[in-house]
């Protein structure tokens, strides 16, 4: 290797001060030091950004204060999980470029304390044998295998701890994984603390070095670089000392970790308050409604809570929206049996078995938020056409019982002068607990005159033969045979062309907003069809698309 | 965390300790690093380990999604018998090959890797849960006649469908039919046609 070769890495910081306090580290590692340095900054600021979507109450704060989070900024603050995957890749990219990076730096300080090195990497090397001499190359002997010396290094250690804990993170994180067993993902993912335990300590060792400040301005580097079995000899080459670079990861991470331990400690805070059940009523289809209160809770409509129940598992929180509205004086939340939790708690409030469960024997449940979601934002819209399908359905049961209670108080003025709401389901037996809301919400609607506010469609995707007879035989009648609204039921999915065409043509120039809750594959076609219907004049009709899933 | 089925999380932990094994592999092989020999192995033992976990065993209950195009290597893996179905071998396996590897600074992470997925597998192994290929779905054809009905076996006037379904099967409308059972029509009925 000649010095010709040797070529500073464009990365590399621009004032030539820093080039030579690490240009003598060069012309042993070549540019993966670069290449190691830039990702750790990479990593710096990525695991700075990591923690920061996953402190929901902190992010529900921002929602709250600022005014500024209305609107398309408010519809960021929704997407944190996918932020928060996002940083995990980017952490993941710049672990492997740096894990690849300094693999080749261990590799070549390896190499240059052996018998073969050529000229400069063995005259650095074997600086700081003798005393009075700092040393550069943290490989002290010739002949030790890579591995011992990571293993013997506090850098070495962490990174090894590091990157297993990046992986096991990952692989426990997949969508299949969290589908298969959420609590194994969860779990799991508390190795988080490892992870960042691991990375304050990496750079504790000091194990990258470069020459001192002091030494700089003593030593002439250009001139050294050519004659360095004269160091001791000449005056311009006085020994050059060295020193370890001080750790700077924890610096980044710092307010993060402090943020997210209070994020804990308020999830904790609010475990300890006391949830007062005062109803429990279980629905067909395995649905179950609980009915609570709590000191101080204060909720608008479309927003979630979080449930724990310490019987079932300590860990755990789950989501569930808030389905009665802001006027109640309870908060209650309907909850379908779907995986081992919700059947668990299903069990425990006795929804399976036909006996009634006595009021003291229920298991306690520990209640976090609520938290601010999209649907908050239907009644800034002019018009707003709400879809649900399934259980999706829960967040617009708020919705439609405040907006109820918002019609019968006289007093208020709503906004939104149209609401457009379709329900879509499988199993004619679900309607039932929703069917009531609607009814009231019909007749009271006619009773006050505002019969055209709301317009719904509700629409049945699922049925057998004797269902179809049945339907077919009470045709005519005044009431939907299912429902016992007047409004009937429509039969197969929706032909969205016609429904946003329609729509579209009742309202030339407003912003509508569409507001849907269901599985993903709808989702991508009602996002397409808000596409498609939005012209292209901005005076004209716009349809501003946002989707509520957990 | 009784429900857990350990197996699904091994294979996605060994499936990433083989990518790892094989990018370790590549990088002491392509930098010539001292002992690159062992850098090769990691490239030939990541392949085969890629090659053993990429398809997806299926899940106890609940459908399994398959991964893409994996259906030629579960014909394969089908092929090996026990071999592929017990985990216990697998652990042994994966252990097994984790250790060459460790002797190499760039494939280290990669050995242990494996190691933790060999230690899930023994888990599992040990849990009783076996490895069964996902069945393709048999494409379901249209049955040719199978929405003709028998014609109705009793003369008119005929009660409604409801009256004619069996006593104690569920009415699924909420708004309900009329009482269940075959009626008896208790006046007789005659042809008036005289």
């Amino acid at each position: 290797m000649t010095i010709s070769e040797i070529k500073l890495h464009p990365i590399f910081p621009a004032s030539s001060f820093e080039l030579y306090v690490l240009f003598l580290c060069f012309s042993i590692w070549k540019s993966t030091l670069a290449w190691a340095k830039a990702s750790a900054l990479c990593l710096n600021f990525n695991c700075m950004l990591i923690l920061l979507p996953v402190s929901r109450n902190f992010i529900s704060f921002v929602r709250g204060t600022s005014a500024c989070c209305r609107g398309p900024w408010g519809r960021q603050l929704d997407k944190n999980l996918k932020f928060h995957k996002l940083v995990a890749y980017g952490i993941a990219v710049s672990a492997a470029i740096h894990i690849v990076a300094h693999l080749f730096n261990l590799e070549r300080y390896h190499l240059s304390q052996s018998e073969e090195a050529p000229g400069l990497p063995a005259a650095l090397s074997k600086l700081g044998n003798s005393p009075n001499e700092s040393y550069l190359n943290p490989i002290r002997t010739a002949g030790t295998n890579p591995v011992i010396e990571l293993l013997t290094t506090i850098a070495g250690i962490t990174g090894l701890v590091l990157s297993l804990a990046l992986i096991l993170l990952m692989t426990s994180s997949t969508e299949f994984i969290r589908q298969v067993s959420y609590e194994l993902f969860w779990y799991t993912h508390h190795v988080f603390i490892i992870f960042f335990i691991s990375l304050a300590l990496h750079g504790a060792g000091r194990i990258v070095r470069g020459q001192t400040p002091e030494s700089l301005l003593l030593h002439n580097v250009t001139f050294c670089r050519n004659h360095y079995d004269k160091w001791h000899a000449v005056a311009q080459c006085p020994m050059p000392r060295f020193s370890g670079k001080e750790p700077s990861a924890w610096k980044w991470v710092l307010g993060p970790v402090v943020l997210y331990a209070c994020e804990r400690i308020i999830r904790f805070w609010r475990f300890q308050q006391e949830v007062v059940i005062t109803k429990v009523i279980s629905h067909p289809s395995g649905v179950l409604e609980l009915r609570m209160k709590k000191r101080d809770f204060t909720m608008a409509p479309g927003q979630y809570i979080f449930i724990q129940c310490p019987a079932i598992s300590l860990l755990e929180w789950h989501p569930f929206t808030l389905t009665s509205a802001p006027h109640e004086d309870f908060f209650s939340v309907h909850i379908r049996a779907a995986g081992d939790w919700t059947e668990a708690l299903c069990e425990a409030f006795g929804a399976q078995g036909q006996d009634l469960k006595d009021p003291c024997s229920l298991p306690r449940l520990a209640v976090d938020g609520p938290f601010g979601a999209a649907l908050t934002d239907v009644f800034h819209y002019p018009a707003s056409v709400c879809i649900a399908a399934g259980i999706g359905v829960t967040p617009f049961a708020a919705l439609l019982k405040s907006l109820w209670h918002k019609c019968c108080d006289s007093q208020s003025q709503l906004k939104p002068s149209k609401v457009y709401f379709y329900w879509i389901c499988r199993d004619a037996r679900a309607f039932e607990w929703f069917a009531d809301l609607l009814l009231s919400l019909e007749t009271q609607m006619s009773e006050q005159g505002k019969a055209h506010f709301l317009s719904y469609r509700i629409f049945l995707t699922g049925w057998d033969e004797d269902q179809a007879l049945h339907i077919a035989l009470h045709w005519d009648e005044n009431t939907d045979v299912i429902t016992g609204l007047k409004q009937k039921t429509f039969y197969g999915r929706p032909n969205w062309d016609d429904e946003f065409k329609q729509i579209a043509y009742s309202h030339p120039s407003s912003s509508i907003g569409v507001f849907f809750c269901g599985p993903r594959a709808l989702s991508k076609s009602l996002q397409r069809m808000c596409r498609l219907y939005s012209s292209a004049d901005p005076r004209g009709v716009h349809f501003y698309y946002s989707k509520e899933s957990f | 965390m009784g429900q857990i089925e350990w197996a699904m999380w091994a294979n996605e932990q060994a499936l990433a300790s083989g990518l790892i094994l094989v990018a370790g592999g590549i990088v002491a092989t392509a930098g010539r690093f001292t002992q690159w020999y062992f850098g090769t192995y990691a490239i030939a033992a990541g392949v085969l380990v890629c090659l053993l976990e990429y398809p997806r065993g299926s899940r106890a209950k609940g459908s399994t999604l398959e991964r893409c195009g994996q259906r030629y290597l579960t014909a394969v893996l089908k092929l090996l018998g026990p071999l592929s179905r017990n985990y216990y071998f697998r652990a042994a396996l994966h252990l097994a090959l984790s250790v060459p590897a460790g002797f190499l600074l760039a494939t280290i992470l990669g050995t242990v890797c494996l190691v933790i997925a060999s230690i899930i597998y023994l888990l599992a192994a040990v849990r009783g849960e076996q490895w069964t290929p996902i069945e393709p779905r048999p494409k379901e054809r249209p049955q040719v006649g199978g929405t003709i009905k028998q014609p109705p076996s009793n003369p008119p006037p005929r009660p409604p469908v409801e009256a004619r379904k069996k006593p104690g099967e569920e009415d699924a409308t909420p708004a309900g039919g009329p009482p269940g059972g075959p009626r008896v029509n208790p006046i007789p009925v005659t042809d008036e046609v005289v």
